[in-house]
């Protein structure tokens, strides 16, 4: 299971141990650069609040020195934060002990770093099974298990070398590699491709696009470039001096900007390359699983006023479509045998362009399915339009 | 108005304080408190360089010039270890080969005691910032201090002439470098491997162990080169409280100035020193897994 994350009036202050507590009982009355200029701590983050859902892809964005990176090393208290709560998955991370902190990090979280963070005296495998080392795991066990997150991430053959003999992206796939082993609900990505060059960069979050839509995962991902953050986040936080200027999905930026310095930052942006299909789909109103009852199916399409379902299988599996008619017509006792066959289905991480054949055929809402063909949303046409139009 | 005059001028003369006086006593009140506890590490240090001694002298005078000649070529090419092996000839040319080995003898019992003092205080140091601010004015005054004020204090001390003074004094003057590079290459280690390590639950041990000192061995190597260095200095000065070696050689030349004689054990010193230098400096480069491997 994932786990959401639940941040609470969290602030970070560095500075020695009195100037932090001026600092600190100066936060809710000045700016950062005030209490700066004040007390000569810096505040890094400032009194934020907000929450990250399970299975989210959640993305930080702002320029050097916003406090992006010192927020993310809160979540797993590389930070520990002058004031607030940390909640992940229910527990919070202040009232943890030291053993417990130890077995959190060893179980629940990694992170990947912008300059990958590797061991340069340990080859590729030394470095992957790094994380279950640390916490006894026997060494066959440690081999497989590191194998298979070496080969999840493309680099089998490689697993002997040592990190200087590989090239930036691959250093960073090891980075990717050693952060999966342990299997963590939570992945914190501190700007994990910002070093890399530009070509490089677009293939790694392809390819991490595609990772996260077969794994149950919380991602936190910083960077400080746009277009990587609207290509890659479900939501975004876009942070400015130690604060959260706005919040929300990709399409509420170009909607409503808050401001004119979240006007400013988006102005470069291209969408129809940035918007993807799962930016801008919706719930499904309802759906019918295999199985169910063909007279409940009908009260539940009648109740909703909908002329059709889309139907799943138990795992979430897209089926294919029942019309209300169907269902009116036949006597079956489920709805197992009047499910139409649909290929009209559309990747969740397609961009608008790509799908853009399939919906301007569509006389209905289409399906969207992700990399395990589970239906994940649907996608009408005029919300397509609108989103484009603003 | 001229006593004021000399006031200005000269240093008043009742204005001193005698801190010879309670340096001597305190050596005393030492010497007579921790009688038996000196006594006894007299005899387990003469042990102790009897085994080196022992074994450095068992091994025959080819097998050195072999296992130089292979182990410069594993870490240099094959022009470095010819040159490092006639060097080691030579010593044995100019007729210093047993003078040498005892000088080594020496020389490595010290480097070993530098390695157990020398490693835990660099890591200590490097960890607990109260030891750091009580070592770091020990080890610059350990440095600055004139080599010869030890000999003194390691005579009375260990009350004997010969080789456990000698190590004692070479020791502490080669100790200073190991510890200072061993705080240097923790302390320098990667901030994103350190915050790596933390951030997958290493517990402290581990971080030490399996991050922290491997990356920085070739620091540490490089100590270790420095600290050996050293103690082939110390070595030469240290004979002039009755350690055999080659240093004896040079005290002799002088006090008869024999100039021949005192460059030729001078040379011997020198070839001695540029081996150890250039093997130590070959582990060092080979340890520093930081350095790039080709292009990306």
């Amino acid at each position: 299971m994932a786990q959401d994350v639940k941040v609470e009036n969290l602030s970070v202050v560095f500075g020695k141990t009195r100037q932090r507590q001026e600092a600190i009982d100066m936060l809710d009355d000045y700016s950062p650069s005030e209490i700066r200029k004040k007390t000569g701590a810096t505040v890094a983050v400032k009194k934020v609040s907000f929450e990250i859902e399970e299975n989210e892809l959640f993305v930080i964005v702002g320029l050097s020195g916003s406090g992006k990176s010192s927020f993310i090393r809160t979540l797993n208290l590389l930070n520990r934060p002058a004031t607030g709560d940390i909640k992940i998955g229910g527990r919070s991370l202040m009232d943890m002990s030291k053993e417990e902190l130890r077995d959190f990090r060893r179980n629940d979280v990694a992170m990947v770093f912008q300059h990958f963070g590797l061991l340069s005296h340990r080859t590729v495998m030394g470095n992957v099974e790094y994380p279950l080392e640390v916490q006894g795991v026997e060494k066959e066990e440690r081999r497989k298990r590191s194998m298979d997150a070496i080969e999840l991430v493309g680099l089998d053959g490689w697993e002997n070398h040592m990190p200087n003999q590989l090239s930036g992206g691959m250093r960073q796939r090891v980075g990717l590699a050693r952060a999966l082993t342990n299997d963590p609900e939570l992945l914190l990505m501190d700007e994990p491709y910002s070093a890399l060059d530009p070509l490089i960069r677009r293939e790694m979050q392809n390819e991490l696009l595609k990772l996260e839509d077969t794994m149950d995962r919380t991602i936190v991902f910083i960077t400080h470039d746009m277009n990587e953050a609207f290509r890659m986040g479900d939501r975004i936080a876009l942070m400015k001096d130690a604060e959260i200027v706005q919040l929300g999905k990709p399409e509420e930026f170009f909607a409503n900007p808050v401001n004119q310095y979240v006007k400013d930052f988006i102005a470069d942006v291209d969408k129809t390359r940035i918007l993807k299909v799962r930016n801008i789909m919706n719930k499904p109103t309802a759906v019918a699983k295999l199985g169910d009852s063909r007279q409940e199916t009908l009260d539940k399409l009648k109740k909703k006023d909908m002329e059709f379902i889309y139907v799943v299988d138990s795992n979430r599996k897209f089926q294919g479509f029942i019309t209300i008619e169907e269902l009116k017509k036949s006597k079956a006792q489920t709805i197992d045998k009047l499910v139409n066959k649909d290929d009209t289905a559309i990747y969740r991480n397609d961009y608008l362009q790509d799908a853009w054949e399939k919906l301007s055929k569509a006389t209905y809402d289409l399906p969207v399915v992700d990399g395990k063909g589970r239906l994940r949303g649907v996608l009408d046409y005029d919300v397509v339009v609108d989103a484009l139009a603003k | 108005m001229f006593k004021l005059m000399n006031f200005i001028f000269e240093f008043p003369e009742n204005f001193t304080f005698d801190i010879a006086g309670p340096i001597d006593s305190f050596v005393d009140w030492i010497d007579r408190t921790f009688r038996v506890i000196l006594d006894a590490f007299v005899v387990v240090f003469t042990g102790i360089i009897n085994a080196v001694q022992g074994f450095l002298f068992f091994v025959p005078w080819w097998v050195y010039i072999i296992l130089l000649f292979f182990a410069a070529m594993k870490l240099y090419k094959i022009s470095t270890a010819v040159v490092l092996s006639i060097l080691m000839l030579l010593i044995g040319v100019f007729g210093f080969w047993d003078q040498t080995i005892f000088t080594l003898t020496i020389i490595l019992v010290s480097v070993l005691i530098c390695l157990v003092i020398g490693l835990p205080s660099g890591i200590l140091m490097a960890k607990f910032r109260r030891v750091e601010m009580i070592l770091k004015p020990i080890l610059d005054g350990m440095q600055t201090l004139p080599s010869f004020v030890y000999l003194i204090p390691a005579l009375m001390l260990f009350n004997t002439f010969g080789r456990v003074p000698a190590v004692f004094a070479t020791t502490i003057y080669a100790l200073p470098p190991l510890i200072r590079l061993t705080y240097l290459g923790i302390t320098n280690v990667d901030e994103q491997v350190v915050e790596a390590g933390a951030s997958f639950g290493s517990t402290p041990m581990q971080m030490l162990f399996k991050i922290e000192l491997p990356q920085s061995l070739s620091t540490i190597a490089a100590g270790v080169n420095q600290t050996t260095m050293m103690a082939v200095a110390m070595v030469v000065i240290a004979s002039m409280i009755g350690a055999r070696g080659v240093g004896n050689d040079v005290l002799r030349a002088v006090q008869q100035l024999n100039v021949g004689d005192g460059f030729a054990a001078g040379f011997a010193i020198v070839f001695l020193a540029i081996i150890l230098d250039r093997l130590l400096q070959g582990v060092a480069t080979k340890l520093d897994m930081t350095a790039q491997e080709g292009d990306e």
